[in-house]
């Protein structure tokens, strides 16, 4: 750092990196997308005609087939659940639920808890104390008893769901953006741009929402694993996805009493959510790096 | 003053309160000084002095809700900007007066290139194409001595080194050609021979453009190589206030003089480098006299009853050296006027 020649670094030194969409896609990690892909988007898009089987009408006489290795028919390629249902056809729809359930429950949740955090770490002051003390309150409110709440009120649904979702995650995001602006705030850039005449928004969008943005990618990764449990938490009560929709979640606490006789019912579903979480943790961290510049070019 | 030259910039009895837990401080009590174009004023004194937020006060950016600019006026342009609107503010901030911050490591936003941040300050204060707005940008870096700037647009900050940074930091301040440039310790942060490029290079500017310079600093050498004339500030105040040869041949104030006692030179041998005795005083237990005087060396009876007034050397040309201290009563310097 206190090396005065690098003023006059050799040029080689310097990568001629230009971003560009083919460049982009080759530095893909193969892995995790390859999960992804064939996990849940291609499943969750498709689903409706290359299912082998219909998700919610089984055949009882068919019930609890184990998996086609495990002694079953290649019919039912993963096996079949007490009700006769084809596993795999209900894992593919859904996919289709769980991928629907977290893009939109933690976009609404990212989304307005970004903001808010963003405002309160920036203007301090009253509004930080409001923001943050509706925080608490939400983060001391049980999402179980709003979900209970909100099922008795509207009925269980689809859109109850992603409203918990998203009543759930503000609070996080809110809370973690408004500890990253409270550092980024202060350091000299935001100063600087202030210096140069930069308005308010200006400076809360160009200065502090890109150099919070890992925290937020990041976050919104992680959160995925916890909303697809908290949807399986919720449909599990009877105040989530409503049967028979075919939920992962609500499919492992369905498999759960036969996990020793049948335990393929519970397997498989948990098999995937295991599997996407793990593949969007690593998306995720491809992501923070790939976001961070002084990374990126090394 | 001399007359004839509008100054730059001229500030009148400036005065910004901090409400803290301690209650009510004046971290600016008073302060008063004009630059001319192509003039640099230097400022200095200890850390906590006001250095800083005397020049926050300038741009109206004191840490708000706790600090407020309760009196006095900055004039610009016959204007006092105490008295402009926020969204006026912001359009002088940068293109009127610009300022430059102490550490070039985090002065620039790690996420976008340098050149995207130089020509976000450009278009701040003035519209036009991308195109053109980056070939301005380009312009700024080339006036700012950055080596083939078209390439370097694209490069991110931590791919340049301190000096570097710094220069872009210049190039930013100075890209819509503002017309004063307070500049806060501007090269502490860089090592000695790439300091004395980057004083060499704002000197350079300001005989090219007129530029106004305000400088502040605890480092007397960087006074001695860039600075007309020094502000010497204590506690809030300025205790001493005259042409730079002035304050280094014939300092008047007893602070001014144990400051440079306290830098070491290279033609003495000392055993020890003088210090001042005690702390500077808190702000929320202020001396009714003399804010000097529990450290001075000098002190009459009288420095703990009232504040010094400003006395003026009579001898002095056209920036008057000024300083407010009792023991200038017996000499044949002047009292000035309140």
């Amino acid at each position: 750092m206190q090396d005065p020649s690098s003023e006059t670094a050799p040029e080689a030194m310097i990568s001629e990196a230009k971003p560009s969409l083919a460049r982009a896609i080759a530095g893909l990690p193969v892995v995790p997308v390859f999960i992804l892909v064939f996990l849940l988007i291609i499943p969750a898009l498709t689903a409706d005609f290359l299912a082998p089987h219909d998700p919610v009408t089984g055949s009882i006489p068919k019930r609890l087939k184990p998996p086609v290795f495990f002694g079953g028919t290649w019919e039912f390629p993963l096996g079949t659940d007490r009700l006769g249902r084809d596993i795999l056809s209900r894992i593919m729809h859904g996919a289709k639920v769980s991928l629907s359930i977290s893009l939109v429950g933690i976009l609404l949740g990212g989304v307005l808890g970004t903001a808010l955090g963003l405002i309160a770490g920036y203007f301090r002051g009253l509004a930080d104390a409001i923001i943050m003390r509706l925080v608490d309150i939400t983060m001391a409110l049980p999402s179980i008893l709003l979900a209970l709440v909100l099922a008795v009120s509207v009925g269980p649904s689809f859109q109850t769901v992603i409203a918990v979702v998203a009543f759930v995650l503000w609070a996080l995001y809110a809370r973690q953006v408004r500890g990253e602006v409270l550092s980024i705030r202060e350091r000299d850039f935001v100063a600087r741009a202030r210096v140069s005449g930069a308005s308010h928004f200006r400076i809360i969008w160009r200065h502090i929402l890109p150099n919070a943005a890992n925290t937020i990618v990041v976050l919104a990764t992680l959160q995925v694993g916890s909303v697809i449990l908290l949807e399986a938490g919720l449909s599990f009560l009877g105040v989530g996805i409503p049967r028979p929709t075919p939920a992962w979640g609500l499919m492992v606490a369905d498999g759960r009493q036969l996990i020793v006789s049948a335990w393929w019912i519970a397997f498989f579903p948990g098999l995937a959510i295991t599997l996407t979480v793990l593949a969007l943790n690593l998306l995720g961290d491809w992501m923070r790096d790939k976001l961070d510049p002084k990374l990126k070019e090394l | 003053m001399g007359a004839g030259a509008t100054p730059a910039i001229e500030v009148r009895d400036l005065e910004t309160q901090i409400d803290t837990k301690l209650g009510l401080i004046k971290a600016v009590d008073g302060v008063s000084f004009t630059v001319d174009p192509g003039e640099t004023l230097g400022i200095v004194g200890e850390s906590g002095s006001g250095k800083s937020i005397t020049a926050l006060s300038l741009l109206r950016l004191v840490p708000r809700p706790a600090a407020k600019i309760v009196g006095g006026a900055v004039i610009l342009d016959g204007e006092d900007l105490l008295q402009k609107s926020e969204a006026e503010m912001r359009k002088i901030r940068g293109r009127h007066i610009s300022m430059i911050l102490q550490d070039p490591q985090t002065s620039l936003n790690p996420v976008f290139s340098i050149g995207a941040q130089v020509v976000e300050a450009i278009a701040m204060h003035a519209k036009g194409p991308r195109d053109s707005l980056l070939k301005r940008a380009i312009e700024a870096l080339r006036h700012v001595r950055v080596a083939d700037p078209a390439r370097r647009v694209d490069d991110f900050p931590h791919q340049m080194s301190g000096g570097m940074k710094q220069r872009v930091v210049g190039a930013i301040a100075l890209g819509s050609s503002p017309r004063v440039l307070i500049a806060d310790e501007p090269t502490t942060a860089l090592d000695v021979t790439i300091q004395a490029q980057y004083l060499r290079l704002l000197k350079d500017i300001q005989a090219e453009t007129g530029l106004a310079i305000i400088f502040i600093t605890h480092d007397f050498g960087v006074v001695a190589r860039m600075c007309d004339k020094v502000a010497v500030m204590y506690a809030g105040r300025v205790v001493e206030y005259g042409p730079v040869r002035e304050i280094f041949v014939n300092p008047a104030h007893p602070y001014t003089r144990a400051l440079l006692k306290s830098v070491p030179t290279i033609e003495e041998d000392v055993e020890r480098l003088y210090s001042i005795r005690g702390q500077p005083p808190a702000f929320w237990d202020m001396p009714r006299g003399c804010r000097f005087e529990p450290r001075c060396d000098v002190a009459l009876p009288h420095c703990k009853q009232d504040y010094p007034p400003e006395f003026t050397d009579p001898g002095s040309g056209k920036t008057r050296h000024c300083a407010s201290c009792w023991a200038l009563e017996e000499t044949e310097w002047t009292r000035n006027r309140s």
